[in-house]
């Protein structure tokens, strides 16, 4: 009896579980369906789902055209750049407030986690003033920077919350083995912070490259990352409809295999640890 | 606690984060705070002069201003209930046994990877088109009129997307907020004679009050700052009917060129923010202490 | 060779005292054990000997030099933590080697000496698992065979065996006094248990709050502690303290009579009073007894008297085995 109760059960949480997951990720589907469509199709109503004379074209059309290929390699080096530089900076900065804590090493951490919650557009116009004076407007050393900058206090609570969980006393062992300061951050603390470390990056490789404030605002062309590839086709060109959804798929798809790798991490990383 | 020499090494370690992140927070804020006591238009260079409080005023009693206000409310506000609501919802659907819940997972994570200017875009062309767009279709074909979302309801549209891209973030926390309920705790109320009604409001509700409070927080700075589904869909129209205040500001600045009001805006929005901060930071700072 | 001194040893935490100052000779190859209550300053005391934590002021002598500004790598010491502190991402063989990967030496003998530690503690056939793979026991051994491998001048055990069930706590009490014994290098463990400082320690020092109450062997302590805090720390169940005047006082103003130094009659002289509990081991028997005269007493005694709850009894306090302390707590001899 409670065997068939929590069969049924089970079988009417699946079925509901699955139509939920498929809702919320269909336009995703749709968009990539799309991209393989020709122009005329993508516009016809009734829409076709899955019969229909499938072409790679767009794909094609859209490297031509928009010069996919010109953009992406911003993306890749802003996000990449960004997230390099944030953790030469943010590891020696975890480890330090993990390990060798002080009386406001709470205080700091705090702080370094409001300093995120200034708004964007609280900073844009004397930053996008400074950009135009130092010739950095639609320079990716420019957008590296200001990523870097927005990016570092969740890169340092995240390292730190990983550090935390190493225990203390297996570092300290090392010290007793022999080991300096040095040679116990390579042989000890690194490969056990390895998972961490990996986490950290993928997420921010992530925010980075989703990023679409500053990058909207302070890029046009030379140095502009996907984010601002695609939003050129809200102009007339988002007529096609095809191209657009060939260039968006190319934009998100690293991004999304990434995202999916990292979701179990995704959650202490955005809450600051407040949820685990 | 540890020896002096750690500590000197620590410290040393932790300046550059300390002074990069005080020089990133405080030059600019600084900047904002001057230039919103000027008269400073980037069309008129050189002809900057102190302009007082007249900024605040101008900004504060514009009525665009009133009409952004009113817009990031409702904005904010509908997203916060659509993604919490929804999010529970979802959040307890998973947390049950489910075949290939990972598949599932994975689904339903997917729209936060999506970066904000391709969700607008692909929500706006390819599926709220009122003629060509999948929605437009399936109204037709129910035997409705189709809706011509952002001439009618451009709010509501971008509320949508909006709510598409979060709702996964507040699954994604509530789901690990469940799977942390003690299974004995449940069990126990069970054996208490609870039926699930009552065992969702007294034991995990209560249980998910910390995490909802934290999604709320950490969502609310990011919606606050909208700006690139605006930027790409509407354009803050019709009117001025789909204009937050981040938007507002950027059109200040980069449209309309008025650093000082602008300035004066940004400031607004900094204080509203900080007050947001205090409440995720008090939150945040408490679990520190466990 | 491994002699350690401690000359006016402190240690503040800003205007907290922790270790208001101890001094202490600690000979080459002698089991010393730190004994006392949590937050007595016992694992302070260690890891300033460690290098782990700086001395406010004072010095640390190893072999006549002075260490205090020495790293802890490079005072020639190994430990044993509490947690074993393994390394989770090496195997057993890599653990054991990494303080001699540390030193430098040549691989052959690393291998040789970790082969040669394994054996004593009997892993050799676990080398290649990973700590996570073990049971207590064995990482427990892992962490010992770690400390042992640098043959270092002196051991630091911080509460090894608190993270081992009864059982197997006995059995290594009994592994580590023999392989010290075996290897003759001076060892300090820290502990909170009575009786693995009476069983494992050539001597015991007692500390409370941070200050050293007595230095010596198992049996001084039992036979001669030094003052009221000794005398109730160690013995198991606790000394009586009797305040109230009697006439073994002689001047005193506290005696302390042990519970195993009391004989029990029905009659007869002695105090009197009534049995309030009893527990019966088989072996001992345990009396809680109410006198009228001097308050609540505990008596053991050997095998069975077939006394119980609400029995009058008799007590008589063995004349030579009466501790006296005077008003400040300190025993009078």
């Amino acid at each position: 009896m409670a065997r068939r109760v929590a069969v049924a059960h089970t079988v009417t949480a699946t079925v509901a579980a699955w139509i939920v997951g498929f809702v919320i990720f269909f336009p995703i589907l749709w968009m990539a369906i799309t991209s393989f469509k020709t122009e005329l199709e993508a516009f016809n109503t009734p829409p076709s789902f899955l019969l229909f004379q499938w072409t790679t074209e767009n794909y094609a059309t859209v490297q031509e055209r928009s010069n996919y290929l010109h953009h992406a390699p911003n993306s890749i080096i802003i996000a990449g750049g960004s997230t390099l530089v944030a953790m030469v900076i943010a590891i020696p900065a975890a480890w330090s407030m993990a390990f060798v804590p002080s009386r406001r090493t709470r205080d700091i951490l705090l702080w370094i986690l409001s300093t995120k919650m200034m708004p964007a557009v609280g900073v844009l116009v004397p930053i996008y003033l400074i950009f135009r004076d130092l010739a950095l407007l639609d320079s990716r050393i420019g957008l590296l920077c200001i990523l870097c900058l927005s990016n570092l206090p969740i890169v340092v609570w995240m390292l730190f919350t990983y550090f935390k969980e190493i225990p203390k006393d297996i570092l300290e062992a090392s010290r007793m083995d022999g080991a300096t300061i040095g040679r116990e951050l390579v042989y000890v603390l690194t490969p056990m912070a390895v998972p961490g470390i990996a986490s950290t990056i993928l997420l921010n490789v992530i925010l980075a490259w989703n990023e679409a404030f500053w990058t909207l605002n302070l890029s046009t062309s030379e140095a502009a990352p996907l984010t601002v590839f695609i939003a050129s086709y809200s102009s007339p060109e988002g007529l096609f409809w095809a191209k657009l959804s060939a260039a968006s798929t190319l934009a998100i798809a690293p991004i999304l295999v990434l995202g999916w790798f990292t979701q179990r991490q995704l959650v202490r990383g955005l809450t600051f640890g407040a949820v685990k | 606690m540890a020896t002096q020499q750690a500590r000197t090494l620590g410290r040393l370690m932790l300046s550059p984060t300390i002074i990069l992140l005080f020089v990133w927070m405080i030059v600019p804020l600084a900047m904002t705070i001057y230039f919103s006591a000027l008269n400073y238009n980037l069309l008129n260079p050189g002809m900057e002069n102190f302009a007082g409080l007249d900024n605040y005023y101008y900004f504060l009693t514009d009525p665009a201003f009133l009409a952004a206000f009113r817009n990031t409310l409702v904005l904010v506000g509908s997203v916060l209930a659509i993604t919490v609501v929804f999010g529970i919802l979802i959040a307890l659907l998973l947390d049950q046994p489910i075949l290939g819940r990972n598949v599932v997972r994975l689904m339903v994570i997917g729209p936060f990877f999506i970066m904000p200017t391709v969700s607008a875009l692909v929500w706006k062309n390819l599926l709220m088109h009122p003629v060509s767009g999948l929605f437009a279709w399936i109204a037709t074909s129910l035997g409705l009129e189709p809706i011509d979302w952002f001439a009618e309801a451009p709010m509501f549209a971008i509320i949508l997307i909006v709510s598409w891209q979060w709702l996964p973030f507040a699954t994604l926390i509530l789901l690990t907020a469940l799977q942390s309920l003690d299974a004995e705790q449940r069990e126990a109320a069970e054996m208490d004679g609870a039926r699930s009604l009552s065992t969702f409001l007294y034991i995990t509700l209560p249980h998910l009050a910390r995490p909802i409070t934290v999604v709320i927080l950490i969502e609310t700075i990011f919606l606050l700052s909208v700006f690139a589904d605006i930027f790409v869909t509407t354009g803050g129209g019709p009117g001025l009917q789909t204009t937050n205040i981040a938007f507002l500001i950027y059109s200040q600045a980069l449209m309309h060129y008025d650093v000082g009001t602008a300035s004066a805006g940004g400031l607004v929005a900094v204080v509203v923010a900080n007050i947001l901060a205090f409440f995720l930071v008090r939150i945040v700072g408490r679990n520190l202490e466990a | 060779m491994g002699s350690i001194t401690l000359q006016d040893v402190r240690k503040a935490f800003g205007p907290h005292v922790v270790i208001p100052g101890a001094n202490l000779q600690i000979e080459d190859g002698s089991f010393v054990v730190f004994v006392g209550a949590s937050g007595c300053g016992k694992t302070t005391l260690l890891r300033m000997i460690a290098g782990l934590e700086d001395v406010t002021s004072g010095r640390i002598m190893i072999d006549g030099a002075n260490v205090v500004d020495v790293p802890p790598a490079r005072r020639g010491l190994s430990m044993v933590f509490q947690s074993y502190a393994l390394y989770p991402h090496m195997s057993v063989r890599g653990n054991i080697a990494f303080g001699l990967k540390m030193a430098g030496l040549p691989r052959p003998e690393i291998d040789r000496k970790v082969d040669a530690a394994a054996a004593i503690l009997n892993l050799t056939s676990y080398l290649d698992r990973k700590p996570r793979e073990l049971s207590g026991g064995q990482r427990q051994r892992v962490a010992i065979g770690r400390a042992i491998v640098r043959e270092p001048k002196a051991f630091l055990f911080d509460e090894p065996l608190s993270n081992l069930d009864a059982a197997l706590r006995v059995q290594m009490r009994q592994e580590v006094t023999r392989l010290q014994r075996q290897l003759k290098t001076t060892a300090i463990y820290v502990t909170h248990d009575q009786v693995e400082a009476m069983t494992m320690a050539d001597r015991i020092v007692v500390l409370n709050a941070g200050s050293i109450e007595q230095y010596g062997t198992p049996l001084e302590l039992y036979e001669r502690p030094a003052n009221l805090f000794v005398a109730g720390f160690i013995g198991s169940p606790r000394m009586n303290m009797i305040e109230r005047e009697t006439e073994q006082h002689r001047g005193a103003a506290t005696i302390g009579v042990r519970p195993e130094h009391m004989t029990v009659s029905r009659d007869g002289d002695g105090w009197s009073g009534t049995v309030r509990a009893a527990e019966h081991l088989g072996s001992d028997t345990f009396l809680y007894v109410d006198t009228p005269e001097i308050g609540s007493i505990t008596v053991r005694c050997v095998g069975e008297l077939g006394l119980g709850e609400g029995d009058s009894v008799r007590l008589r306090p063995d004349p030579t085995r009466i501790h006296r302390f005077d008003k400040s707590g300190t025993a009078i001899r």
